[in-house]
């Protein structure tokens, strides 16, 4: 634990050798420390005379806690990046809507599981997930309670912001940010302090290409990227880049993306999934399914052998109508006969 | 009564957020109300009207509204009293990046959205830098990794904020908001003597007493010129 005293007598520039990641808090605290290398961090506040104070809203006594706040976090999630990850995930049975208990009692998801979730709109998809990423403990309106690798989960799942349990992918999500692929990804691998920025970047790219349709480089601005490039990309980068172990996705679109890779992507980086659909193919491509209806969980299901056998049919009509997708964008005619010929009408 | 300030950019999903939060504390037989502070304009209160949430509103008008905000909270306390209230939410538009409303002792949100841009939480000061709680809307319609680098900012700057993820359409996370915002033990009757957590800026110069004219002749009282190099040095 640092304390105060303990850095009381650097100077800035010891700072930096110490706590490299210490410039960022400077940086986005607008703090300017050119120049005053060879100042204390306490000589360094102290420069502010009272008239940059009120004009610039600085809050001597809320920096100095909050840097020292920061150090010690800091210290704490790089020591813990190595630390135990999460194995397995279960779900606890509380109750519906209506007060009745769910139809389970536990159901454990365990790291590189595909579990998909099936229900009407409104019938507690979104609770589901609630639930989870805030790590229920009887506490929400479901009584459920979520543990972690088979034990109550650290607090620390709700409240830090760096160490969020669950990612997000859903059909709406754009790209935002005003940025080429590269700086995309640079800037996300530095907010997460990764130490081989280069090595991430041509990795998430590789896969983002494997996946997508269109091949696409470095250089494209993320808000030119197809739809299918923009979800391949945003796939890849949650897998590779991404500390949340639970990746909860929320269909995703057939068209300019591999799904079953990009699932496979997901399984492959260790990633508990969660997917809301009601497409026949990635539903079935799930090991197992929980059926939501009013409020809570009516049951489970594995996907049985029978429907992994329906699932290999289903994934040849989507080759089908995927390459005659690609056909089109070529400029070519579609020929019935062929289709008739080679595939799985045939 | 619980005493709870919101904060935050117009257009961010504070109201959302209060009204989603509002209904979980419904469910737990928590009387809550608001009060809605703006500018020039809003219709928020018919919104809380909608759902059933005792609700005033004050519009500063022509002062600057963090101002009218601190003269007048006394009086809204009073009034949340008055009702019997639990919960009083204080709900205001932080608008030029430099005051907060929050008061020491009293719960403070700021409500920031992903939409705003990766260098918001550089830019904005006391109103995200001294909040205890920030929610972080609009969530469902960026990137995963734009989310993450954004809630990166948001605790570079405010580093010991419970940072929460909350969508103001479906009310995800609503819930888990609502069980931080009371305290049993928490019981407010006044805030007479209670301080805010840091100065509103000073202003006062002749513009803000209805000058119109340009010019430096006109200018007096606490006026500030910008930098331009050899100009001005």
């Amino acid at each position: 634990m640092i304390k105060f005293k303990n850095i009381e007598n650097m100077t800035i520039k010891e700072l930096e050798n110490k706590y490299p990641f210490s410039l960022s808090f400077y940086e986005n605290n607008n703090l300017n420390i050119e120049g005053f290398n060879d100042l204390t961090f306490i000589e360094y506040l102290d420069h502010f005379s009272e008239d940059d104070i009120e004009q610039w809203a600085i809050d001597i006594e809320k920096i100095k806690n909050d840097f020292i706040h920061y150090l010690n976090e800091m210290m704490m999630f790089l020591g813990i990046k190595e630390d135990e990850g999460v194995d397995s995930l279960t779900i606890v049975a509380g109750n519906d809507k209506s007060g009745n208990k769910e139809n389970f009692d536990e159901f454990t998801i365990n790291k590189g599981e595909i579990i998909s979730i099936v229900g009407p709109t409104g019938s507690g998809k979104s609770r589901l997930l609630a639930d989870i990423e805030w790590t229920a403990n009887r506490d929400t309106p479901t009584n459920r309670s979520i543990l972690i690798n088979h034990k109550k989960p650290d607090m620390k799942w709700r409240f830090s912001s760096s160490n969020k349990l669950v990612a997000q992918l859903s059909q709406n999500m754009n790209f935002v940010m005003d940025l080429n692929v590269k700086e995309f990804i640079e800037l996300h691998a530095r907010s997460r302090m990764v130490e081989n920025e280069k090595e991430i970047i041509r990795r998430i790219i590789e896969a983002a290409n494997h996946l997508a349709g269109e091949k696409f480089d470095l250089e494209t601005s993320i808000t030119n990227l197809s739809g299918g490039q923009s979800r391949a990309l945003m796939i890849a980068d949650t897998a590779i880049l991404s500390t949340s172990p639970i990746v909860l996705i929320d269909e995703i679109e057939n068209a300019g993306i591999d799904r079953k890779k990009a699932l496979n992507l997901l399984v492959k980086e260790d990633k508990i999934v969660l997917m809301a659909t009601h497409d026949p193919i990635l539903a079935l491509m799930a090991d197992k399914r929980i059926i939501i209806k009013n409020g809570g969980i009516a049951g489970t299901l594995e996907t049985i052998e029978d429907e992994k056998k329906l699932l290999i049919e289903l994934q040849k009509m989507d080759d089908v109508i995927n390459g005659l997708r690609l056909n089109l964008r070529n400029g070519e005619t579609l020929e019935n006969n062929k289709l008739l010929k080679e595939n799985y009408y045939a | 009564m619980n005493l709870v300030t919101v904060s935050g950019p117009p257009s961010s999903g504070k109201t959302a957020i209060i009204i989603k939060t509002i209904e979980a504390l419904k469910q737990r037989n928590f009387k809550v109300g608001v009060v809605k502070f703006d500018c020039l304009y809003t219709d928020d209160d018919i919104l809380y009207e909608k759902a059933g949430v005792p609700v005033k509103k004050g519009l500063s008008g022509s002062l600057c509204p963090d101002h009218y905000f601190v003269s007048n909270i006394e009086e809204v306390v009073e009034w949340g009293v008055k009702q019997k209230l639990d919960v009083l939410i204080t709900e205001s538009a932080g608008l030029c990046n430099r005051c907060s409303p929050y008061l020491k002792d009293i719960k403070a949100i700021c409500v920031i959205d992903n939409l705003s841009g990766i260098n918001t939480p550089k830019k904005i000061g006391p109103m995200l830098k001294s909040a205890d709680i920030v929610v972080i809307t609009k969530g469902d319609i960026v990137s995963q990794a734009e989310r993450e680098v954004f809630a990166s900012k948001v605790h570079l700057v405010n580093p010991k904020a419970i940072t929460m993820h909350i969508n103001g359409l479906t009310g995800q996370g609503a819930y888990e908001l609502s069980t931080l915002l009371y305290d049993e033990n928490e019981n407010i009757t006044t805030v007479k003597g209670k301080e805010l957590r840091f100065s509103m800026p000073s202003a006062l110069c002749s513009y803000c007493l209805g000058e119109k004219r340009i010019g430096e002749d006109y200018q007096m009282g606490n006026v500030r010129k910008i930098k331009l190099g050899d100009l001005n040095d």
